[in-house]
């Protein structure tokens, strides 16, 4: 049995980007908070400490933050004729552990997703009309619109010291920024970071091409910055080492430099690490979650109660946790009934690889470094002549120069042997890669549930991932790649090489760390597994973070969405659900 | 506060005599010593590999490795029951026995630089047969292992003098580029430094 | 209770700013007294760790031998539950406990002692309110004859001096209040100025400096390169309540300081001490900053090739820092205080700013002393203070060693091994 323990008013299920933000503003708002964290206690220093974080082979190629698949990993299969089999070790993508979450090992690339994105089949029907959807494809509205929401978007990037240039100022294009972004209510707290040489080259050779090239939104810090909790960051010093890596001076916006050195401080929070949850707790009558069970590092189980409980881990965690404690019904992709690990989604990526006369110094770099293009995102343009719904930006990100993962190779090359070594000495200054970042729609094949037969460490089942690509996401990353090596001919390079996104979903090679739905968010409680305010349906004192709840994926990084989603539901459980708890919406 | 530093080299013992051989053979065809410079031989990649063996990596300490274990489709992944370690451990005297029996009881060690260059490319393409072992997902270990070994930090116990950055011009882990952000074509003015510090001071 | 403030010369005058103006305020003498005792930063002494604050028994190191801070909550065994407030007054001003047990001037009484006693009275008044806690006090570890309290009359003959601070005249009252508040309660002087062989403070040459726990608590005098010369009374209000400013972080032993206490005295007291701190004379002759020293070439490259290699993700090449965030290392006081320790603790075992209520983040600096060796910091040090316009003496090898077995003496640990 395990051992029950004083209840708190919230509970907060694991404590990256989105339990640091409702820690602080429900424990802010005078509640008693306890977050559990599976993993440890992390912070700038010792943990992210220079030199020792710029270590490529232990964090980036060994793993060395992220999760790890010894004790929780996913099957997975393309299809459902095929046996789904575990993901031995990580590769298409790392989700993190300890005290940050991935949000202490991710990029800073920051990104609202577009006013559209938010209505995506109401606005696809109003524009295409409903035959425009295929056949399987099963995209639905979010429930809250981008204006909704723009404030806590704002919120999020001020938190943050976002660096970057507005592109839409209250409905005023300006010159240097994004034209295609929803409008903001101000620009950005902070000024674009440095303009690395790759980057440069881009911008002209993307004008020339006849795009709206822009600077990349950053939470990597172009100037010493003081957020709105008084936290402090020092200015990025362009080491290139963001992704994958912790950030060691203070620069890249992590849940450690904008809000745990207040949060910590509250006598009303609390933090407990290496609790792993396994379970959350319902009443008899399925109504009401109680609290939940956790594994402590000794292996003692215990039961937190709780009046709220908050499921803050990674977008699948979140979902594992869901199926493990039966809350919900499970999706069937037969009968297409039940909502919960329905809408998966995932992100499409391709890119051109160039390789130009100039010295580029890839090694100077911020992981959110980029200079990038809207034109061919969401619907930025007219799809009707292409036959696909989404879209992608196109960027060349300047993260770093990493040598063992983070090189280019020209097409033909030889993977060893002294054309191997030749070629390493020859391009690797004189590389950079134009990434294709492309929307995933949900569509009615793609889902999770449990495993049948494998088992994680602590016993319970893993979860199954059924995943493909399908053709409409194919045909956008053809039409955007191609308008990517449009670009690349026009950095006059030496020789450019397209790596289209070929064959079926792999998990081996990384592609992004953006997995999304499972349990989804929506108007309408027979497709959705919470409501507009991340509240579940049939059990309103529990909460959902992260990037489940999108119901398809837009063609942007998920962090400065989830991160509004965050503030917005923390914005409706302070000023209306504690007022008289129960459901926000009626079902 | 002492940083965790993982394994530092010197794990000697891990390797048989044979296997030591092997490795390093075939990680100085895989980055040959040639006109470019120096290769994975002075690079130290064969002690890399073996202390990055007799460590985590080598035991698959983050990897899932529990059964039933199953064949899977390429999209599935790495699905042997081995560890690295064992992996190593069952290639290497798998290739040594199929050099024998085909080129006249030399290991392959002892082959020519040519005829290990074909044995190595058999390996990368699936051949030949090696039992239980698949050749395909030893020889992507194998090469990854080395250019990890050529390009990591030089604490690992490759990477000695810097070798395989000083081919590509990477200046290592430096923290401030607030000044040579800017200065755009320019060759970077620093040499190489290591987590531990230069080799030297130059 | 306010009887005292009559009896006392200048009383009003000591009170001076936020005390005074809390008083007229009404604010208890309870209230008054949690505030003077953040003040006296009791709590850093009498507060074991882990243990309860104010429980006391916590190891004082000093060069005599170790003792251990009282318990000073209202305990009627263990702690001073059984003092009256005339015992306690005693205890403060004269290093006297009840039954003329004399007190190791550890406690710093030599200080205390020019506190009002009505001030006193506050505190004790303010500690009654706290929840008496059992512990138990070790016994001084001191070698015979140091161990006989009876010499201590001896040591306050020669260099202790009772009495409550007299205002000057002709100085401001904010001048007086912030000189009541230094050289009171605060004890600012009992880090900041040398001691001499029996631990009493040189008079004639307070806030110069002085070692403490192993660190070196810089000049607070006018000095331009070692002091608070080009400091404004606004920069030394900034650092004490929010534990940095435009030049420096506070860090080691001070980062506690500003942590415990100065954050949280009013701005009115801060710029007080702000006010009477600018207006301390340099020591000696101001040195200009910049002096040519005849520094060892090879050396200095290896300093700056190691400079370069390990501090600019923070401090920057140019070594100026980043304003408000990472201290710039040129014009440094700690970088050049005539005894390098505080530099070497900080390079060898990192440094902690103190989160403050202004300043959340805990800026950190990590320890490098598990991979630069004793030549290769004296190397760092000795460059750091000649370039960027610095100037200090060289850093010998010998001082970085025994810094380095403070620190691991301190972590109890082999953590720092020196290659």
């Amino acid at each position: 049995m395990p051992t029950k323990l004083p209840p708190v008013d919230v509970l907060l299920v694991g404590f990256g980007w989105t339990a640091a933000i409702l820690g602080e503003e429900l424990a802010q708002a005078g509640l008693e908070v306890l977050a559990l964290e599976r993993g440890q206690f992390r912070d700038t220093v010792p943990d992210f400490a220079m030199p020792q974080i710029q270590d490529e082979l232990r964090y980036a190629v060994r793993h060395e933050m992220f999760q790890e698949p010894a004790r929780q990993t996913i099957t997975f299969r393309n299809n459902h004729a095929q046996t789904a089999l575990p993901m031995r070790r990580l590769g298409s993508f790392n989700p993190g552990t300890g005290v940050g979450g991935a949000g202490v090992h991710w990029n800073g690339q920051h990104w609202r997703f577009l006013p559209n994105d938010f209505r995506q089949r109401s606005h696809v029907e109003e524009r295409y009309g409903a035959d425009f959807i295929p056949e399987g494809m099963t995209i639905q509205d979010w429930g809250v619109t981008y204006e909704e929401l723009e404030p806590h978007f704002d919120r999020f990037e001020y938190l943050c010291g976002t660096s970057g240039v507005a592109g839409n100022l209250n409905g005023e294009i300006t010159a240097q920024g994004n034209p295609f972004e929803g409008p903001r209510s101000r620009d950005y707290p902070n000024p674009p970071l440095e303009r690395s040489l790759g980057t440069l080259l881009f911008d002209k050779a993307a004008r020339e091409a006849g795009f709206h090239p822009f600077p990349a939104p950053a939470s990597n810090t172009s100037r010493p910055y003081r957020n709105p909790l008084g936290v402090q960051m020092g200015k990025c010093t362009y080491c290139g080492y963001c992704e994958w890596f912790g950030c060691a001076n203070y620069s890249k916006s992590t849940p450690q430099t904008t809000i745990l050195p207040v949060l910590l401080n509250r006598s009303n929070f609390s933090l407990r690490t290496n609790c792993n949850v396994t379970r959350i707790k319902l009443d008899r009558s399925g109504k009401r979650a109680t609290g939940a069970i956790y594994v402590d590092s000794s292996g003692e189980e215990h039961e937190q109660p709780a009046d709220l409980v908050i499921l803050s881990a990674y977008a699948t965690h979140n979902v594992h946790l869901l199926l493990l404690s039966g809350i919900g019904e499970v999706y069937d992709p037969k009968t297409r009934s039940g909502t919960l690990g329905r809408n998966y989604a995932y992100q499409m990526v391709s890119g051109v690889d160039v390789f130009v006369e100039e010295n580029l110094n890839p090694f100077m770099g911020a992981g959110a470094l980029g200079q990038a293009i809207d034109d061919f995102n969401g619907d930025n343009f007219d799809h009707g002549p292409h036959g696909f719904i989404g879209g992608a930006y196109v960027a060349l990100w300047t993260t770093g120069g990493r040598p063992i993962l983070q090189h280019q190779l020209p097409q033909g090359t030889p993977e060893w042997g002294s054309a191997w070594k030749q070629a390493m000495a020859e391009n690797y200054l004189r590389s950079a890669s134009l990434s294709v970042h492309g929307s995933v729609m949900s569509y009615n094949d793609a889902h999770l549930d449990l495993d049948p037969t494998y088992r994680d460490a602590y016993g319970d089942p893993l979860m199954r991932l059924t995943f493909d690509f399908h053709d409409n996401e194919r045909r956008m990353s053809r039409f955007v790649t191609a308008r990517a090596e449009e670009i690349a001919r026009a950095m006059r390079p030496r020789s450019y090489t397209v790596n289209q996104r070929q064959g079926p979903y792999s998990i081996v090679p990384y592609q992004t760390t953006h997995n999304t739905g499972g349990a989804v968010m929506g108007d309408d409680p027979s497709t959705s597994v919470v409501n507009r305010y991340l509240q579940h349906w049939d059990v309103p004192n529990l909460f959902v973070m992260g990037a489940c709840v999108f119901p398809q994926n837009a063609g942007y990084n998920p962090t400065g969405t989830v991160g509004a989603l965050t503030y917005w539901a923390a914005e409706a459980i302070k000023t209306r659900y504690l007022k008289n708890p129960g459901p926000l919406v009626d079902a | 506060m002492v940083p965790a530093l993982t394994r530092r080299p010197g794990a000697d013992g891990h390797f048989t005599d044979a296997e030591r051989a092997f490795v390093d053979a075939a990680t100085a065809r895989i980055i040959p010593t040639d006109d470019t410079g120096a290769g994975a031989r002075e690079a130290g990649v064969t002690q890399f590999i073996e202390s990055q063996l007799a460590g985590d990596f080598g035991d698959a300490a983050r990897w899932y490795m529990q059964g039933p274990f199953k064949d899977g489709t390429d999209e599935q992944g790495y699905q042997l029951p081995l560890t690295p370690a064992q992996l190593y451990s069952a290639a290497i005297r798998a290739v040594d026995q199929h050099c024998r029996d085909f080129f006249g009881g030399r290991v392959f060690a002892d082959l020519d630089a040519e005829e290990q260059d074909e044995v190595l490319r058999g390996l990368e393409a699936g051949e030949p047969e090696l039992g239980d072992v698949d050749s395909r997902s030893f020889f992507k270990m194998l090469r990854a292992n080395t250019v990890e070994g050529f390009l990591s930090d030089p604490m690992y116990g490759g990477n000695q003098g810097f070798v395989g950055w000083r081919l590509i011009g990477f200046p290592g882990p430096r923290y401030d580029y607030t000044r040579f952000i800017g200065r755009h074509g320019e060759p970077f003015p620093l040499p190489p430094v290591g987590i531990l510090g230069r080799d030297g001071f130059i | 209770m306010r009887a005292g403030l009559t009896v006392l010369a200048g009383a009003a005058v000591l009170t001076g700013t936020a005390a005074g103006l809390a008083q007229e305020a009404g604010f208890s003498d309870i209230e008054r007294g949690r505030y003077l005792a953040r003040v006296g930063d009791c709590v850093a002494c009498h507060t074991a760790e882990g243990g309860e604050p104010f429980a006391g028994n916590r190891p004082i190191p000093t060069p005599f031998g170790t003792l251990y801070s009282a318990n000073i909550t209202p305990d009627r065994e263990t702690g001073i539950g059984g003092w009256s407030d005339a015992e306690f007054e005693r205890a403060m001003t004269q290093g006297m406990a009840p039954g003329g047990k004399r007190l190791y001037p550890a406690f710093p009484y030599p200080f205390f002692t020019k506190a009002t006693r009505d001030d006193i009275r506050a505190i004790k008044a303010w500690l009654d309110t706290l929840e008496p806690v059992r512990q138990e006090v070790d016994p001084p570890e001191l070698p015979w004859p140091l161990s006989w309290r009876a010499l201590l009359a001896g040591w306050n003959a020669l260099f202790f001096e009772e009495g409550v601070f007299t205002p000057v005249p002709g100085k401001s009252a904010e001048w007086n209040r912030g000189a009541y508040l230094v050289e009171g309660l605060g004890h600012c002087a009992a880090c900041h100025s040398p001691k001499n062989l029996a631990g009493a403070v040189e008079l004639d040459e307070a806030f110069e400096g002085g070692f403490g726990e192993g660190w070196f608590a810089p000049d607070l005098t006018g000095d331009l390169r070692e002091g608070l010369g080009e400091w404004s009374v606004e920069d030394i209000v900034e650092y004490l309540k929010t534990g940095s400013n435009r030049f420096s972080s506070a860090g080691g032993p001070m980062a506690e300081v500003v942590e415990r206490s100065t954050q949280h005295l009013t701005r009115e007291d801060l710029r007080a001490m702000a006010v009477y701190l600018e207006d301390l004379p340099a020591a000696e002759e101001v040195a200009e900053p910049g002096d040519v020293r005849d520094l060892d070439e090879l050396l200095m490259a290896e300093g700056e090739a190691l400079f370069v290699d390990n501090c600019t993700g923070c401090h920057l090449m140019s070594g100026e820092g980043q304003e408000g965030v990472f201290p710039a290392l040129a014009g440094s006081s700690v970088l050049q205080q005539e005894e390098p320790h505080s530099a070497i603790q900080i390079v060898l075992g990192g440094a902690e700013k103190p989160s403050t209520e202004a300043k959340p983040t805990p800026l950190a600096m990590p320890a490098l002393g598990w991979k630069l060796d004793d030549d290769e910091v004296a190397a760092l040090l000795t460059y750091l203070r000649n370039a960027f316009g610095n100037s200090a003496s060289p850093v010998e090898h010998s001082t970085v060693t025994d810094v380095r077995s403070i620190i691991e003496e301190r972590e109890g640990t082999a953590a720092l091994a020196s290659e």
